[in-house]
C-alpha cells in the first residue's frame, strides 16, 4: 500500500516564498516546475527497506527569522563542542533553523575569490554560477519525488566556490542547527572546486526534536573539475523525531578526487544515498561512512561510485554498529562502465551487531561492463569476537570498557578520516552516547 | 607480606564435553618460577586458559584460588585485577586500538577512579620498557597486535607484563617463534620481574628458554595431569632424552593404545 498524501503546498505558496527571498527568476521557475512534477514522481526505492509509511511529505515549512549569533558563547554547550576551543571563528557558517546566523570567511580567501555563503545570498550575488550547477548534473530534480520536493521547497544551505588553482589549507566548516523542533529542513549544499583547486569542507547537522516529528530532505552536490580535490566530511546528528532523506552526490572530472567521510549518527529513520561519478580519466574517490543504529530506528545507506573515465579508482568503506532493535541496510555499489579501462573498484562493508534484536545487512554489489579492470569486495555481519573480549578482559578491562575499545577500533577507519579534530572528537562522543 | 599464592587443586577441565585436564595440582608462590613442559596436546594451554577464565573451557571439578580467594567465581577481568596475567600463545589482534591506548586503559583499570596514571608518567614508563625490550617506538602507536610478526606479538606480551606488574603470571610458549636475540630480550624482561612479589608459570617446549630464565621447579604434563615434578635438572634431561623415559618410568600408555586395551 502506498500512502497517497496530497502535498500540502501549492504554487502560490512557493512563488510567494521565492519572492520573499528575492530569488532570481530561474530559481522561481525551477521551484514551480519541481512542485508540478513532485505529485507524479515515485518515492525513492531504497533496496530492502520499506519506506512507504514513513512521513516525508507532511511537514511545517513556515519561515521565521532566527536571531543572529554574535559570538560562540551564545551557543549551547552541545554545539560548542563542534569547534576547537581557541578556534578563530573564521571560515565558519552557522545556520540557525533557516537563518544564516553566522558567516565568516577570512579576508585572504575572500580576496582570492573564494565564496562561502548561504545559498540565498549566493543566488543573489552569483546567480549564473549557482544556476550552472544547481540540480542539473549531479542530483536531478526529477530523480524522485523527494528530490523534486527538495527543489520546490529548498529552505537553507550553503555555497562553496573555490577558484582555479587555489589550494585552501584550512577546512571550511558549516553547522546546520535545527534549534526549533517543528520546522522541516530542506537544505542544499553546493560545492564547486575549479580546475587544480583543493578544499576541505566539514558539515554538522544537529537537532533536538526527540519526540516532535519533522522531516529533513537534504541534497549535496559536489563538483571537482580537472585535477581538483575535495575532502567532504559530515556528522549528521538529527534527533529521533526527524525522518531524513539525504542525497549527496559528487562529480569528478579528469584527475580529480572527491573523498567522503560521513558520520551518519541520526537517531530517526534515515535513507541516505551517496553517489559519486568519476567522469574524467584518472579520477578517484573514497566514500567512507559510519553509522550507529539504536532504539527502533530503521536506516538504509547506499554508497555508490560509478566509474566512466579510464584508470579511475574507487574505494567504498562502510562500518555500522547496531544495537537495540535498530535495523540497517548497507548497500555498496561499485559500477564500472564500458570503456573505463584499467579502472579499479574496491569496497568493504562491515556491520557489528550488539544485540539479538537488531538487524543489519551488508549488500556488496559490483556491476562491471568492462573487461580490463580490477575489482574486489568484502562484506561481513558479525558480533563482537569473544576471543578479543577475552584477551582485553584478561588485562583487567571491564566488559563494557573492552567492548567500547573494540567498537571504537571497529569504527576508527572512518572516524579517523573526519577532517577537523574537534568534529572528530565530537563524532567519537556521539558514538559513545549512542552505544551506551 | 611477601607474594601471592596461586593454588590449583584437582582441576578437571573440559572443552566441548571432552575432558582435557584430569586432576591437576599445582601451587605457585610469589618469588617462585615454575616451568611446565610436556608433549603437544597434553593440556598445558588448557591449564593456562582455565586459570585465566577463557570462555570455552569448562571447569568440571576442582578449585583454583589466589590468596585463598576463589578464582573460579571471578570474571576474567576480575581475575586480572586480582593479580593474574596470561601471556597468550596466540594473542588477539585488536584493529583500530593502539597499543598505547590499550595499555593505558589496562593500567587504569587496576587503579581507582580518580587515580588514573598521569599521561606523562605513563609515557615515560612505556618508553623505558619499550627501550628495555628493544621494541621500536612506533609499536606503541600501531594497532594492538594487528599485522605484528610472531616475535613482535611475543615481545608485546612481555611489554604488557612489565607495564601491568601482576602478582602471578603465566607465560604460554612465550619463546615460540623467537629468534635468538629476541629470546634474550624477552628473557631479560621476565627476569627483571623477578622479586618476592612475583610468581611465574612458564610453559615451554625448550630448554633453551630455561638457559636464560632458571626455574625453581619444573613440571611435566601428560594426558591432562602433572605427572612429574623436579628442579632445573629435569628440564635438561627432557631436552636430552625426550619424554619416553617418563612414560616408561610411570607406566603411561599412549591414549589410543590405552583405549584399545580397555
Ligand atoms: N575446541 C576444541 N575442541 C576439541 N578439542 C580441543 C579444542 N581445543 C583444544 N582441544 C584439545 O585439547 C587438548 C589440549 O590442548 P592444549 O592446547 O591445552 O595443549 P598444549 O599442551 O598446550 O599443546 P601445545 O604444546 O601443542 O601447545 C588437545 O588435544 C586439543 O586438541
Ligand atoms: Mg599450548
Amino acid at each position: 500500500m502506498t500512502v497517497e498524501t496530497k502535498l500540502p503546498f501549492n504554487q502560490e505558496y512557493i512563488q510567494a516564498f521565492s519572492k520573499d527571498r528575492n530569488e532570481p527568476g530561474w530559481m522561481a521557475t525551477l521551484r514551480s516546475k519541481a512542485l508540478e512534477m513532485a505529485d507524479s514522481l515515485d518515492m525513492p526505492k531504497p533496496d530492502k527497506t520499506k519506506i512507504s509509511n514513513w512521513n516525508f511529505t507532511d511537514f511545517q515549512h513556515s519561515y521565521k527569522e532566527a536571531a543572529k549569533i554574535a559570538s560562540l558563547d551564545e551557543l549551547p554547550e552541545e554545539l560548542k563542542a563542534y569547534f576547537d576551543k581557541d578556534a578563530s571563528m573564521e571560515n565558519l557558517y552557522i545556520q540557525r533553523n533557516q537563518t544564516a546566523a553566522y558567516n565568516s570567511l577570512s579576508q585572504e580567501l575572500q580576496d582570492k575569490g573564494v565564496i562561502f555563503t548561504d545559498i540565498f545570498t549566493a543566488m543573489n550575488e552569483h546567480s549564473e554560477l549557482v544556476e550552472k550547477y544547481y540540480m542539473s548534473d549531479a542530483v536531478a530534480v526529477d530523480q524522485n519525488r523527494l528530490t523534486a520536493l527538495h527543489a520546490a521547497l529548498m529552505n537553507g544551505g550553503v555555497f562553496v566556490y573555490v577558484p582555479k588553482n587555489l589550494q585552501i589549507e584550512d577546512p571550511l566548516q558549516a553547522i546546520f542547527w535545527q534549534e526549533d523542533t517543528d520546522s522541516a529542513l530542506l537544505n542544499h549544499v553546493l560545492v564547486v572546486a575549479e580546475e587544480g583547486s583543493s578544499v576541505t569542507y566539514v558539515e554538522n547537522y544537529i537537532s533536538h526534536n526527540d519526540t516532535e516529528e519533522t522531516v529533513a530532505n537534504l541534497v549535496t552536490e559536489v563538483f571537482a573539475h580537472d585535477n581538483a580535490q575535495v575532502a567532504y566530511g559530515a556528522v549528521d546528528n538529527f534527533a529521533a523525531g526527524t525522518t531524513t532523506y539525504v542525497n549527496r552526490r559528487g562529480v569528478a572530472q579528469r584527475d580529480a578526487q572527491i573523498n567522503w567521510a560521513l558520520g551518519q549518527m541520526n537517531d530517526g529513520n534515515t535513507v541516505s544515498e551517496n553517489i559519486t561519478y568519476l567522469l574524467g580519466d584518472n579520477a578517484n574517490s573514497e566514500a567512507k561512512a559510519v553509522s550507529v543504529g539504536r532504539g527502533k530506528q530503521t536506516q538504509n545507506f547506499t554508497s555508490s561510485i560509478r566509474q566512466f573515465g579510464k584508470e579511475t579508482d574507487a574505494y567504498i568503506l562502510q562500518r555500522g554498529v547496531m544495537k537495540g532493535g535498530a535495523s540497517t541496510i548497507f548497500n555498496a555499489i561499485g559500477k564500472i562502465e564500458h570503456g573505463a579501462t584499467k579502472s579499479n573498484s574496491e569496497q568493504e562493508s562491515r556491520v557489528l551487531m550488539l544485540s539479538e534484536k537488531s538487524r543489519g545487512d551488508a549488500n556488496p554489489i559490483l556491476l562491471i561492463d568492462e573487461d580490463d579492470v580490477t575489482a574486489g569486495h568484502a562484506a561481513s555481519v558479525g558480533r563482537v569476537d569473544p576471543l578479543q573480549m577475552y584477551y582485553l578482559m584478561s588485562r583487567g578491562l571491564e566488559q563494557e570498557e573492552a567492548e567500547r575499545l573494540v567498537i571504537h577500533g571497529f569504527l576508527a577507519p572512518v572516524v579517523s578520516q573526519i577532517p577537523i579534530e574537534s568534529v572528530r572528537k565530537q563524532l567519537t562522543q556521539v558514538i559513545e552516547r549512542k552505544v551506551y | 607480606m611477601s607474594g601471592s599464592v596461586l593454588e590449583v587443586k584437582n582441576l578437571h577441565v573440559s572443552i566441548e564435553d571432552k575432558e582435557i585436564l584430569k586432576g591437576v595440582d599445582l601451587t605457585v608462590k610469589g618469588g617462585e618460577f615454575h616451568a611446565i613442559m610436556g608433549p603437544n596436546g597434553t593440556g598445558k594451554s588448557t591449564l593456562a586458559s582455565a586459570i585465566m577464565g577463557h570462555p570455552k573451557y569448562e571447569v568440571t571439578e576442582g578449585t583454583i584460588t589466589l590468596d585463598g580467594e576463589d578464582v573460579l567465581e571471578m570474571e576474567v577481568d576480575e581475575r586480572a585485577r586480582a593479580g593474574l596475567f596470561l601471556a597468550m600463545q596466540y594473542p588477539s589482534e585488536i584493529s583500530g586500538v593502539t597499543t598505547s591506548d590499550f595499555l593505558r586503559s589496562a593500567i587504569n583499570a587496576k587503579r581507582e577512579e580518580g587515580d588514573e596514571i598521569p599521561l606523562m608518567k605513563f609515557i615515560k614508563e612505556l618508553d623505558k620498557d619499550l627501550d628495555y625490550l628493544d621494541i621500536d617506538q612506533n609499536m606503541a602507536t600501531r594497532y594492538l597486535n594487528e599485522g605484528f610478526s610472531g616475535g613482535e606479538k611475543k615481545r608485546n606480551e612481555i611489554l604488557q607484563l612489565m607495564q601491568l606488574k601482576p602478582d602471578i603470571a603465566i607465560l604460554d610458549e612465550i619463546d615460540s617463534g623467537l629468534d635468538i636475540d629476541a629470546l634474550k630480550v624477552v628473557s631479560k624482561g621476565i627476569n627483571k620481574m623477578r622479586s618476592d612479589n612475583f610468581g611465574c608459570l612458564i610453559i615451554t617446549h625448550y630448554q633453551r628458554l630455561l638457559n636464560y630464565i632458571t626455574p625453581d621447579f619444573v613440571h611435566v604434563m601428560m594426558q591432562g595431569r602433572v605427572v612429574k615434578s623436579g628442579g632445573p635438572e629435569l628440564a635438561k634431561r627432557l631436552e636430552a632424552e625426550g619424554y619416553e623415559w617418563i612414560k616408561e618410568e610411570l607406566g603411561i600408555e599412549d591414549e589410543e593404545t590405552a583405549e584399545q586395551n580397555a
